[in-house]
């Protein structure tokens, strides 16, 4: 594949620093066309400024980004809604883009929440905002999604079908999409490319590669590295619904 | 038709009305009520500036207004003092050296009070054409940065992500606030400017469901509160400001009914 045209994103050695402190340091990364490309990393470590600076959210950083498309989409991980502000769900779908009616319909009932269409969006729970804001963001038919943790407070069952629905669009609107999770199964099942940051990148590559490397272990211990090497195997079973394996 | 004070104070007031519901919903959601009072506040300097010059009152307050806003976001970079603190800093300070400066002044005779709390009387044929056309190019204005304004407003991040440039707007709308102070304060004087921003659009949230329908209800509010407060002003002799702001304020009250009740449904 000739790259450099599907690149979207891509930070050379970025870097923020607030109050003399570095938040994260040194960040290479690129996001392509149709690629899923996952950040982890334990708190503080610097996934959401990451995010924020391939979004051109900070003016002040060190090293650089290049942005290549104006259609993004953005699932922010946290948004407060002030009570002054009377908002239902429609005007929020129309924030930075007016779209038609059935646009918005279709980007609802993708996320499972058109019957929450005239409610207020104070009114709302953890899990339904987040589908939402999910909604809002692939209405848009954008080139690069950004997704701060977007399905946490989303219950289990929504959350697969959540992660299966980002998986659907990368693959149907071939966007690039740059996600945040702390999920390592969804990691792991769905993700084109890993960048593990702790303050800096401390290893990246395809999921497989990151598994093995030893600073990741140390970042997050054996479990989770088994839990990533568990994908390792060949799959000659499938786990049902109800928890059993089928051979295949 | 405009020979009659009384009309042109109140063609005068349901103009400002027009914009003021609008930018009031913003400075409410926002949270810049103390920062429209800090840019009122200075107003006084550009009036003392009117007078001294010569110059149009509406232009000088406009301009000084703009200049104290520049200020403030200098300051807000270079210090370390809290947002409230400078804005008050600001406020005080500006509103003394003006007073200061009309002490000065003495071969003019100043109505203080009708600067602080409006009069009627004041308003002139010219301050119609001000108003009337100051206001109708802020409404243009902000509409065209609706977007851009209203997205930063609800979550800066994300309009700016979504490449809505939310600085540019954020600028603009202040531009706005010193014009709108500008054209309002010979009816509603500049100690009750922001009142006529706030309390209107405090009404309209208790009573709307989206953000057009609250600025509908902003508007309304704020026309109603100026005809009450103009024939009052004009039956019981009191200062125009203080009787368009007492009625918004009655208005304000009867709008918690309302509330009260969507409270009672709910539960």
């Amino acid at each position: 594949m000739s790259t450099d045209q599907n690149i979207l994103v891509k930070l050379n050695d970025a870097g923020l620093q607030l109050n003399n402190k570095w938040l994260v340091k040194g960040v290479s990364l690129q996001v392509e066309k149709g690629e899923i490309v996952t950040l982890i990393g334990p708190n503080g470590s610097g996934k959401s400024t990451t995010a924020k600076i391939a979004l051109g959210i900070y003016k002040k950083i060190d090293g650089s980004v290049e942005k290549y498309t104006n259609k993004v989409g953005y699932v922010p991980q946290k948004i407060s809604i002030d009570w002054t502000l009377p908002l239902r769900v429609n005007d929020f779908m129309m924030l930075t883009e007016s779209l038609n009616k059935d646009t918005i319909d279709e980007a609802l009932s993708l996320t499972g929440v058109i019957h929450l269409k005239d409610k207020n969006l104070g009114d709302l729970s953890g899990g339904e905002f987040q589908r939402v804001l999910l909604a809002r963001a692939i209405s848009k038919k954008p080139d690069l999604l950004v997704l701060d943790e977007p399905v946490q407070g989303v219950d289990f069952t929504g959350e697969i079908a959540l992660y299966e629905l980002i998986k659907k669009i990368s693959d149907e609107l071939s966007c690039g999409i740059l996600l945040i999770s702390h999920d390592l199964h969804t990691v792991m099942s769905a993700t084109d490319h890993v960048v593990c940051l702790n303050g800096h990148v401390c290893c990246s590559g395809s999921p497989m590669d990151v598994a093995k490397n030893n600073e990741y272990k140390a970042l997050f211990g054996e479990q989770a590295s088994q839990i990533l090497s568990r994908y390792e195997h060949k799959h000659d079973h499938i786990h049902t619904d109800e928890g059993e394996i089928k051979k295949n | 038709m405009f020979d009659d004070f009384f009309i042109r104070a109140l063609v005068a007031g349901i103009g400002v009305a027009f914009v003021t519901g609008p930018l009031g919903c913003f400075v409410i959601w926002r949270r810049l009520s103390y920062f429209g009072d800090t840019l009122a506040h200075s107003a006084l300097l550009g009036v003392t500036l009117a007078f001294t010059m010569e110059f149009n009152i509406a232009i000088s307050v406009f301009i000084i207004s703009s200049i104290i806003a520049l200020i403030l976001i200098q300051l807000q970079k270079k210090t370390n003092l809290p947002g409230d603190a400078l804005l008050g800093l600001l406020a005080h300070s500006s509103l003394a050296v003006g007073l200061v400066v009309i002490g000065f002044l003495t071969f003019i005779r100043f109505d203080i009070m009708g600067l602080l709390f409006g009069d009627i009387l004041a308003v002139s044929v010219d301050d119609l054409l001000i108003i009337w056309i100051g206001g109708a190019l802020i409404l243009l204005v902000l509409k065209l940065i609706w977007k851009p304004l209203f997205a930063s407003t609800v979550n800066y991040e994300l309009a700016e992500a979504e490449g809505l440039n939310p600085d540019r707007a954020k600028a603009i709308f202040t531009i706005l606030m010193a014009a709108i102070i500008a054209i309002s304060i010979k009816m509603v004087g500049l100690l009750l400017i922001t009142g006529m921003l706030i309390i209107p659009a405090a009404m309209a949230r208790n009573l709307s469901s989206s953000p057009q329908s609250m600025v509908i209800y902003s508007i309304i509010g704020g026309l109603l509160s100026v005809i009450i407060g103009l024939f009052t002003s004009l039956e019981f002799n009191t200062s125009s400001g203080p009787s368009i702001i007492t009625a918004a304020l009655l208005l304000f009250i009867l709008s918690l009914f309302k509330i009260k009740q969507t409270i009672k449904l709910k539960n």
